[in-house]
């Protein structure tokens, strides 16, 4: 009974859902809006959950003094500051103390985390475009050239670049997104079938 | 002294030319202003053909409203600046006016009427007088039981969902079935024997999706295989969420493979926590737990965004071996040139049926293989018959709203 529930609740809702997708009846929509309606209540008394996560795992770390307990430190003051900043010093208004804390300290944080990236595509750039072998001289040459053909130097070195630029970018580059799509679309409908099915039940535990 | 004839000569040339060019704008901005003041008697001609039904494959409440455009509007005496959009519940009725829309567009959708209930039409053309079209309807709106748009897609779902119950029938009754080998999910158990070699833990990132997200799901049925793993191996297991949601399931489905190893004393839900859903302070949150905890093996299964590469980067200067997977086009070439492994697509949804070798779920990677025989035969077809021009092909896939 302990999977038979979860498996037949599966199964209802799945099967509800995906014939509301061919009905554009008010009725259909009104079962479609419902469940994104329920989704969103479940979500917010559930994040009410990942908060406790999130406060228990850290204070765990304080208490026994764990690796790294410093930046749990950090992340449950920040935490209380910001529920603080919110609940009692006023709404989402800008001039108050969440928004001003939102505006001058998560998002230039948030922005420093991005602009990591930088560095990062760097590094894995040099990685990837070593010519060690034909394949890898293949792929160094089709980045040059659509690096150089995406600049306007690039046209002013030699103007065909951004002609062959666009035409890799266009057919080479668009036939192998679209074969990924593809598969990706079958894998997608089949795994939502073995789940709707059952056939697919390790989320339940009892698989081999 | 040729520089002051030169001069002279352009001064003169201006003087000839600026009231020439004054006269012209003159004539022409009187004339213009003469077509539409009210001395002008000439109505704009009415606009045509006009059509009133209830818009096809919606939830109702929606008439669809045609015309053709007036003679005057962009051609003729050009002089029509839009269209004003009647509505009256009867033919001899009261018409007002229910939208408005610009010169040059011949179809108005009105979603402010009521299902079952008649209205009539019509379309007035308008400059500084108007004119109107001829009455149409009553029609009434309505909500349809069935999208025709989407038969096409109807067809696809039945036919693949008849293969995927045919392919895993027949491994039911014992067929043997060829999948090919998947490098990354072969590397699982090295993976996950490495880690417990080394006394060091493995991290599992479940993506930055929801719940409602397929990508995100698969990746749980695979967590779910590698928690069994890892209970077996006798090793540690942490999987920081992006999501509530996903990680009160991901608790769930670690807790159950426990369970199943056989070891549910091992498990501890500490281990699988919310970290933050904020994008960028989750990708720090994992990075450092890489750099602290010092991950021996990485999985990183799910749908990703610009977070990707940072993860993926700071995993690789860490040392640890690293199997990515996902759906997400745009972030494969980050995965593929920073971990040992990466799951292609398609790959990515076949894990969980790789790793169990169950022969029903190796049936619908068969299915799989066989959809996309059927895709690309299609795609064959559908080339050579727009290369004759033999459209009706190629509209029999066209999906309507």
């Amino acid at each position: 009974m302990r999977r038979q529930i979860p498996l037949a609740i599966t199964f209802i809702c799945g099967v509800v859902m995906a014939i509301q997708f061919f009905i554009p009846h008010q009725i259909s929509q009104e079962i479609y809006r419902g469940a994104l309606d329920w989704q969103m209540i479940i979500g917010g008394f559930v994040l009410v959950l990942g908060i406790g996560s999130l406060v228990t795992h850290h204070t765990g770390k304080l208490k026994h003094q764990r690796v790294g307990w410093g930046y749990s430190l950090v992340t449950l003051l920040s935490l209380a500051v910001m529920a603080i900043a919110g609940l009692f010093f006023g709404e989402m208004a800008s001039g108050k103390p969440f928004m001003q804390i939102f505006i001058y300290a998560q998002n230039p944080i948030q922005a420093t985390m991005f602009s990591l990236l930088a560095f990062f595509i760097a590094s894995a750039a040099y990685r990837a475009f070593r010519a060690r072998s034909f394949i890898a001289t293949l792929l160094l040459l089709a980045a040059i050239i659509v690096m150089v053909g995406r600049v306007p130097i690039g046209a002013k070195i030699w103007s065909p670049i951004r002609d062959i630029s666009t035409w890799l970018l266009d057919y080479p580059n668009m036939v192998a997104k679209r074969a990924i799509g593809l598969g990706v679309g079958l894998g997608m409908i089949s795994t939502a079938l073995k789940i709707i099915l059952g056939i697919e039940r390790s989320y339940l535990g009892g698989g081999k | 002294m040729s520089t002051q004839i030169q001069s002279e000569e352009k001064g003169c040339l201006r003087w000839r030319i600026t009231p020439l060019v004054v006269l012209i704008f003159l004539v022409a901005f009187c004339g213009r202003i003469w077509a539409q003041t009210p001395g002008d008697t000439l109505l704009p001609s009415p606009p045509s053909g006009v059509t009133a039904f209830d818009t096809p494959n919606d939830a109702g409440r929606n008439i669809t409203i045609n015309w053709e455009l007036s003679p005057d509007d962009g051609k003729g005496r050009n002089t029509v600046m839009g269209y004003d959009i009647l509505r009256s519940e009867s033919r001899e009725g009261e018409f007002v006016v229910v939208g408005s829309v610009v010169a040059g567009i011949s179809t108005f959708q009105d979603d402010k009427v009521e299902n079952h209930k008649g209205y009539c039409y019509k379309v007035r053309a308008k400059d500084h007088l108007s004119s109107e079209s001829e009455v149409v309807g009553p029609v009434q709106a309505s909500g349809e039981w069935y999208n025709t748009g989407r038969t096409v897609v109807l067809i696809f779902v039945v036919l693949f969902t008849s293969l995927v119950i045919f392919f895993v029938n027949s491994a039911k009754r014992g067929k043997k079935l060829y999948v090919r080998p998947i490098p990354g999910m072969d590397a699982v158990d090295e993976a996950v024997g490495r880690a417990t070699e080394m006394g060091r833990p493995i991290l599992y990132i479940l993506g930055l999706s929801t719940i409602s997200d397929v990508a995100t799901i698969a990746s749980l049925t695979i967590l779910g295989r590698v928690a069994k793993k890892v209970a077996e191996f006798q090793s540690k297991l942490l999987v920081p969420c992006y999501d509530p949601i996903v990680m009160t399931v991901a608790q769930e489905v670690v807790k159950n493979s426990y369970l199943d190893a056989g070891r549910p004393d091992a498990y501890d839900e500490g281990n699988i926590w919310f970290l933050s859903r904020s994008q960028f302070a989750y990708a720090a949150g994992v990075n450092g737990i890489m750099l602290r905890e010092r991950t021996a093996t990485n999985f990183y299964l799910g749908m990703f965004y610009a977070e990707s590469l940072v993860l993926a980067e700071t995993g690789n200067i860490a040392g640890s071996i690293q199997i990515a997977g996902t759906d997400a086009v745009a972030q494969l070439p980050f995965f593929i040139t920073s971990c040992d492994y990466t799951l292609i697509g398609e790959e990515f949804y076949a894990a969980s049926a790789y790793l169990s070798r169950e022969p029903k779920l190796l049936g619908s990677i068969k299915a799989q293989d066989w959809g996309k025989v059927g895709l690309v035969a299609l795609i064959i077809l559908g080339g050579f018959f727009a290369s004759i021009h033999f459209d009706t092909f190629v509209n029999l896939f066209t999906v309507g709203h």
